[in-house]
Order: structure tokens, then sequence, then C-alpha cells
């Protein structure tokens, strides 16, 4: 019989580092591709979608035949008026997919914390083993934050046109493009004001992520119980603080991109999305550790509570989604069906594909106890789920930002592997900091033998 | 035919699991364990076979979606069709969305009440049932464990006491 011999310090193991910069290697090149890919002016839309268009049916004649009896003038201003239109679209593709890219992970890390807030708080006895492993997972938030936030300062000076609000001519009454509904929010929905509260949000959550990380490393060194009642304190403040900006964010950053269009219960249905997507990624990042001989004291039980959260948050994002849903199909009203409709026609694989992903699939697999408990199940599942989420955030932007101009191609998989590789990068490099066991947190016992 | 048991009484759950756990580890036989509460992993600790009510309770779910489903169908498409909101598509699947509350309540009424009649059968409780614990303490503060005796009752008591029994009696059980 051979001991295996536990270590309590990671090592990042050379192999995923090298994964980790391929990734992002491959990444970058996708998008960079991406952006050179798109075109620069509307004769060459004009070319692209004649190219579709001789592939599929005879619509560019019917187009043509139609202008001879009209007058000519007046039909191709309303043509050139709709390459402009697609144009803006296929311009905002690679920066609509490095957006929902770099919104996705930096969620997954802040939905991250905000599970360990509620652990913190909660005073649970199972969590405190996985706490190095989620600190190190929510160390991508500070990275993923300046990313995003340049980002939405490149959207707020007119880099892409991902927000349609940022238009000044919607809000100009002297203006034929004015708009009064966006016009009416403007009070709101405005550059300065978007800019601010998006820094104050993810200033706050990083100065949570900054404190809750020291004083847990000092807890390992006191003498008493200090440092474990300030975790205590500040996590209950974050969790305040938490809820009502993840909300706002949403409305900001999520919604706004259909301004005309809006639902109450958005920022619970954005959370719920991004909060299983955060658990999935302990569940996995656990299994990994695991697996490379780490987490010695991580038994079954832990991992089937990760599980049993998956399942139910899987569940907690259905009913949100539906709730959402069932409501706008049922009033019909246009102002919002419309927002069901443009997805279930124009993305009808990818809306009702991540429905079977974030749903069908994690009920039928997971609701089985006993495998909860067996790795390939929970990798399997949890992959499907991330993918489904993923693709429930590129539901949320691409319908109004890219419109019926969207297809997987470079920019989306450069985005997502770029993204993927950064996040890996960060988390693994945090993970190595510290031990991964925080050794004097007072319900650490309780944790290490903890049995279900 | 009669046969002999020991009804051994503890006052704590703790010292219970480990006499339970002692007891299976020298072979005698446990018969049945009274508890005045569940007390958390002892039928893994008694080898009792995992209970397959879950699997059952999916089933009836499954029946109950399926119940919700043809009964909606019926009500609302087929025997009398209704036009609500302005949806009067005469289509389940279109209408589909509006009937999702009831496949879901029904899925888990149909789940819930008949598990627990499962539970409450293959736990024999019914209606007039006479108990079946063998001393009105286990309904209060005592835990009791029966084990069954092969012409080993010295032997076999005095293992219990050490266990930390408070209290051990011989019985014949008819």
């Amino acid at each position: 019989m051979t001991t295996r011999l536990y270590l309590d310090m990671y090592t990042f193991s050379s192999k995923l580092k090298i994964v980790s910069f391929v990734l992002m290697a491959v990444g970058l090149l996708g998008i960079g591709y991406g952006f050179f890919d798109a075109p620069k002016t509307t004769e060459q839309v004009e070319k692209i979608l004649e190219a579709k268009h001789h592939g599929h049916d005879a619509h560019a004649d019917a187009h043509h035949s139609k202008a001879e009896g009209h007058d000519h003038a007046a039909h191709e201003a309303e043509h050139q008026e709709h390459l402009e239109h697609v144009l803006h679209q296929l311009q905002n593709k690679p920066w609509a997919a490095v957006y929902v890219s770099a919104l996705f992970f930096m969620l997954i890390s802040l939905g991250v914390l905000a599970f360990y807030a509620i652990q913190n708080v909660a005073q649970a006895g199972w969590s405190p083993i996985l706490f190095r492993v989620m600190q190190g997972i929510t160390a991508y938030l500070p990275v993923g934050s300046v990313i995003f936030f340049i980002l939405l300062v490149l959207s707020a000076f007119h880099f892409n046109h991902l927000f349609v609000w940022m238009d000044a001519d919607l809000i100009n009454p002297e203006s034929p493009k004015f708009d009064k509904l966006i016009a009416n929010k403007s009070g709101y929905l405005n550059e300065y004001a978007w800019l601010i509260r998006a820094a104050i949000f993810l200033i706050g959550w990083n100065l949570y992520r900054y404190f809750s990380r020291r004083n847990c490393l000092a807890q390992d060194e006191a003498s008493d119980n200090t440092f474990f009642k300030k975790n205590f304190n500040i996590s209950a403040g974050f969790l305040v603080f938490f809820i009502v900006t993840e909300s706002i964010m949403s409305w900001d950053w999520i919604m706004s991109v259909d301004p005309h269009w809006f639902s109450t219960l958005f920022g619970w249905y954005v959370f719920a999305s991004f909060f299983v997507s955060g658990i999935t990624v302990i569940a996995l990042t656990t299994l990994y550790l695991k697996s490379r001989g780490y987490l010695e004291h991580v038994n079954t039980s832990h991992i089937h509570d990760l599980a049993k959260f998956m399942f139910g948050i899987s569940i907690f994002w259905t009913y949100l989604w539906f709730s959402q849903f069932m409501l706008i199909w049922y009033s019909n009203i246009p102002e919002e069906v419309t927002y069901f409709i443009t997805r279930i026609e124009q993305y009808n694989l990818p809306f009702f594909g991540m429905l079977a992903m974030n749903f069908i699939f994690p009920f039928l697999i997971l609701i089985n106890t006993d495998f909860k408990r067996i790795t390939w199940i929970l990798v399997m599942a949890g992959i499907v789920i991330l993918f489904g989420h993923y693709i429930d955030f590129f539901n949320m932007i691409m319908p109004a930002t890219v419109g019926d101009q969207w297809f997987i191609g470079a920019a989306e998989l450069g985005a997502l592997a770029f993204f993927l590789g950064l996040f890996i990068f960060v988390v693994f490099s945090a993970l190595t900091k510290s031990p991964l066991v925080p050794k004097r947190n007072p319900f650490i016992e309780e944790s290490k033998h903890f049995h279900y | 035919m009669s046969t002999k048991v020991i009804h051994a009484l503890y006052n704590d759950d703790d010292i219970l699991m480990d006499a339970v756990k002692e007891t299976r580890k020298a072979h005698h036989h446990i018969e049945e364990v009274y508890t005045p509460f569940p007390v958390h992993g002892l039928d893994k600790a008694m080898g009792l076979a995992p209970t397959r009510l879950a699997i059952a309770s999916f089933m009836y779910g499954a029946v109950g979606l399926a119940v919700a489903t043809w009964m909606m169908n019926f009500i609302m498409i087929q025997d009398w069709p209704q036009d609500i909101g302005g949806k009067p598509s005469f289509s389940y699947i279109e209408n589909m969305p509006a009937f999702v509350p009831i496949m879901f309540e029904l899925t888990v009424f149909f789940a819930a009440h008949l598990m627990v009649i499962t539970f409450y059968m293959r736990s024999k409780l019914w209606p007039f049932k006479q108990a079946e614990n063998p001393d009105v303490r286990t309904t209060d503060d005592h835990f009791l464990m029966e084990v069954t005796v092969n012409n080993n009752e010295e032997e076999l008591t005095s293992f219990l006491k050490n266990t930390g029994a408070v209290e051990i009696k011989v019985v014949e059980k008819h």
C-alpha cells in the first residue's frame, strides 16, 4: 500500500500554465482576427449580404425588381440605411463577443464572492475547508473588473455602439432620431452616471474581497477570533451592498443594451445565472485540486453539498427565467414581448439550447443522490452548466447589439478562449499564494470532519 | 416458536451509535433500534439498505406531470377550447407556457403525497395501528436496541453492558 502525501501549498503545474497561455494566445489571435475581419465600409457590407443571399434565396433580386417600379432614389436611401445598420451590427460583433466573455468570467468570480460571503455570514460548518479555493477564484475579480471597466469606458467614449442609448441624437428633441422613451430615462441612463455607478460597484466588491482575504489570512496567525468576527461583520455588510448593486449592475450592463425593454426580476435572474456558474466553478476547481493530490480533508460530503447547490440553483434559475418569460409571453405587450420574439426567431438554437443545458440536463442528471458524488458526472454536468450559462449571457447581449447578423466566429471563440485562459492563470496563480487550509478558522475542525 | 431477544436501553444517541457499531462488529444480530427522534447516520451504522423512496418519488412525480399534461389538454384544448388573453391557438404545445405552473404543481403534489403514503405503508403505519415499540420510554428520552439471542445470553448481556447500556432485559418475543 502506498501512502499518499498531501501538500498544503499548491504549486501551479507547468502543464496547466501552458494550457492557460495557449488559450490566451489563441484567444488574442481570434479576437484580433474578429476585429480585422469586421467590415469597415457599407460597400463591404453589401458584398457580405450579397454573398449570403445568393447562397439562400433570391431576396436580392426581388429587391431590385421592386425598385424599378418605385422611386429609385428613395429606395436607394433606404437600402443605404439598412447597409449602415448592418455595418454597425457587424462592427459591434467582436466588441460584443469580448464584452460577453469579460462580463461572464468577472461575474463568475463575483458569484463565488457572494457564495463565500454567505458561508461567512451563515457561519456554515461544512465549508471553511473550501475558503481558500473560493478566494483563489475571487482573485480574478480585480483583474476582471479592470478589463471590464476599460470596456465600459471604451463604450462610453463611442469606440463601439453596444449601448444604443449612448447615441446623443436619441435624446436631442431636434433630431429626427429623437426617442422619447430613452430621453425620459437619460437622467439615470447617461454615460457619466453609468460609469460612476460602475466604478462604485466594482470598487465596493473588490474592497470586500481584499479585506475578507486579508482577515482570513490574519486569522491563521491570530491567537483569538477577532479576525473571524471582523469577517463576519464585513461579509454581512457586503451582502447588503451586493444585492442592491448586483440588481443595478444587471440593468446598467445588460438590460440597457435593450433600452426600451425592462423586466423587474431581471436582477435576480442574472444573479441566479452567475451564482450557479460560480458554485460550479468552485466544484470543478475543488475536484481538480483533489485529483492533483491536494485538499486532503475534502471528502465526498463536501462535493455532495456543492453538487446540491449546483442542482438547486439550476432549478432556481429556471424558476426565475420562466417567471420572466411566462408573464411577458402571456401579456403579449408589444414593447415587452419583442425581447423574446427576436430571440426565438433569430436565436432559436442558443435560446432553447441553453434551456436544455441549464435546466433539463442538470435536473435529470443531478437529481440522483449517488451521482452527486461521482467525479466524472459532476465534471460533465458542470461543463454543460457553464456552457449553458455562457450562452445565456450571449443571448442577453447579442440580440440587441448584433441582431440577426450573429454567428459563432473567430471573435466569439477567441474571446471565450482568452478569458478562460486568463481566468485559469489568475485563479491558479492565486491558489499558490497561501496554504489551502485556513488552519485557525474556528469551524475548521467541524469542516474537516463534515460527514453527511 | 418464540425467540429470545435482549432489549438494551441507552440514554444518549452518541452512546447508542457507538454501541450499534460495536455490536455489529462483534457479529451480533440487531433486530431493530427504537429511538425517540431520527438519529443521524443510524441507518448506515445498522447496515440497512439505502432507501428506494427517492426512486418511487421520482416516478410519482413523472405520473403527476403526465396527469397534469393530459388533464390540461383535455380541459383547455379538447373538451372546451378556451380563448384566454387572446391565445385561442387550440394547440397544447403553443399554449404550454400557461400550463407549466399546473404541470409543476401536480408533479410536486403527486410526488409529495404518494411518497408520504408509500413511506407510511413501508413503515407499516396506518390508522388505528397499535404501537410496536416495546418500551414507552423510547418515545421520551431512551433508546432501545433489540438484539437476537443465539444461546449466548450471558455473554451478550455482559457485552451490551460494556457498550454503555443503562438497562438490559431478556424477553421472549412471539
